[in-house]
């Protein structure tokens, strides 16, 4: 168990490079799969003493979950502002900043966070306070800067808190 | 059953071009830095999301292959828009926003751009 601890040090990474190698071969064939495979054994090894206290994910479940929530999210919010942008006038909008206070304390989940406000459009993420406990966001138009912190706070830092702490 | 698929795929094109070009236009229309920052982000979701879906359904259904490698560009942009989106931001705060402009950062104090001691000796180009 041990020897096999050090030869896969990171066993989801090793999953993902080789995926991801396959993808990129873009044929499904054993040459793509072996290469993959030693890709994905020699970059977690090599890699492993830069990345110390990586984080364990607890709930494979609320990771798929998460996936399709902020998929769905996308699609809506993209609806949403595309109205904003062709039918709003600009006078109306009101862009506003918010403070989104942190529970997460691991840097790779505020980092999922971030990136996820960013990617649902309609709001983006601008700095991190001093020491991290807080989180800039911009929305492009949000008359009530509460609903948008709430709303963060309970559809993905929730889940996101489940999946890494 | 080529027609249905025609017309699939044709649907996820024209959302893609529909979402692609508001993203373009909100460039333009929105007249303040930050606000133009959002436009970018709508254009790599559903704009080249709907390309890509039209693209892995036209070689499964018409071309009869499995091609699923359109899934590493989104699998790439979701890592690398952020990033970049996160960095003109913080140049936006860097050079025109103040500790008073924005909200208060909680029991931290500053935000992290403007924890940062400004260096001294670069030259201003914010005085032509």
């Amino acid at each position: 168990m041990k020897l096999l601890r050090r030869v896969f040090p990171h066993p989801h990474l090793t999953l993902l490079l080789t995926v991801v190698w396959v993808l990129l071969a873009n044929a499904p064939s054993l040459n793509s799969v072996v290469f993959g495979l030693i890709l994905g054994i020699v970059i977690p090894f090599i890699t492993q003493p830069y990345w110390p206290d990586r984080p364990v994910l607890r709930n494979w479940p609320m990771v798929v979950e998460y996936i399709f929530v902020v998929l769905w999210d996308i699609v809506l919010a993209n609806v949403t502002v595309a109205r904003i942008i062709l039918f709003k006038r600009d006078a109306d909008r009101q862009p506003n900043w918010v403070c989104i206070p942190l529970d997460l304390r691991s840097p790779e989940a505020i980092t999922v966070l971030a990136g996820t406000i960013t990617m649902t459009p309609g709001t983006v993420t601008c700095d991190l306070s001093a020491k991290g406990h807080n989180l800039l966001v911009h929305c492009l138009d949000a008359p009530d800067p509460d609903a948008v912190r709430d709303d963060i706070k309970n559809r993905y830092e929730r889940r996101l808190k489940e999946i890494f702490e | 059953m080529t027609e249905f698929w025609e017309i699939v795929i044709a649907f996820f094109l024209i959302v893609s071009g529909i979402f692609g070009f508001v993203g373009s236009f909100g460039m333009i229309k929105l007249k303040d830095p930050m606000s133009r920052l959002h436009a970018p982000t709508k254009a790599t979701t559903l704009g080249v999301g709907g390309v890509l879906i039209a693209s892995i359904l036209h070689a499964l259904a018409l071309e009869l292959r499995p091609s699923l490698h359109e899934l590493l560009i989104t699998l790439f942009l979701f890592l690398t828009a952020p990033v970049t989106a996160l960095f003109i931001a913080k140049w936006h705060i860097h050079r025109h926003e103040t500790p008073d402009s924005l909200p208060p950062a909680g029991e931290d104090g500053k935000w992290a751009t403007h924890a940062v001691e400004p260096e001294k000796d670069i030259p201003d180009h914010t005085a032509t």
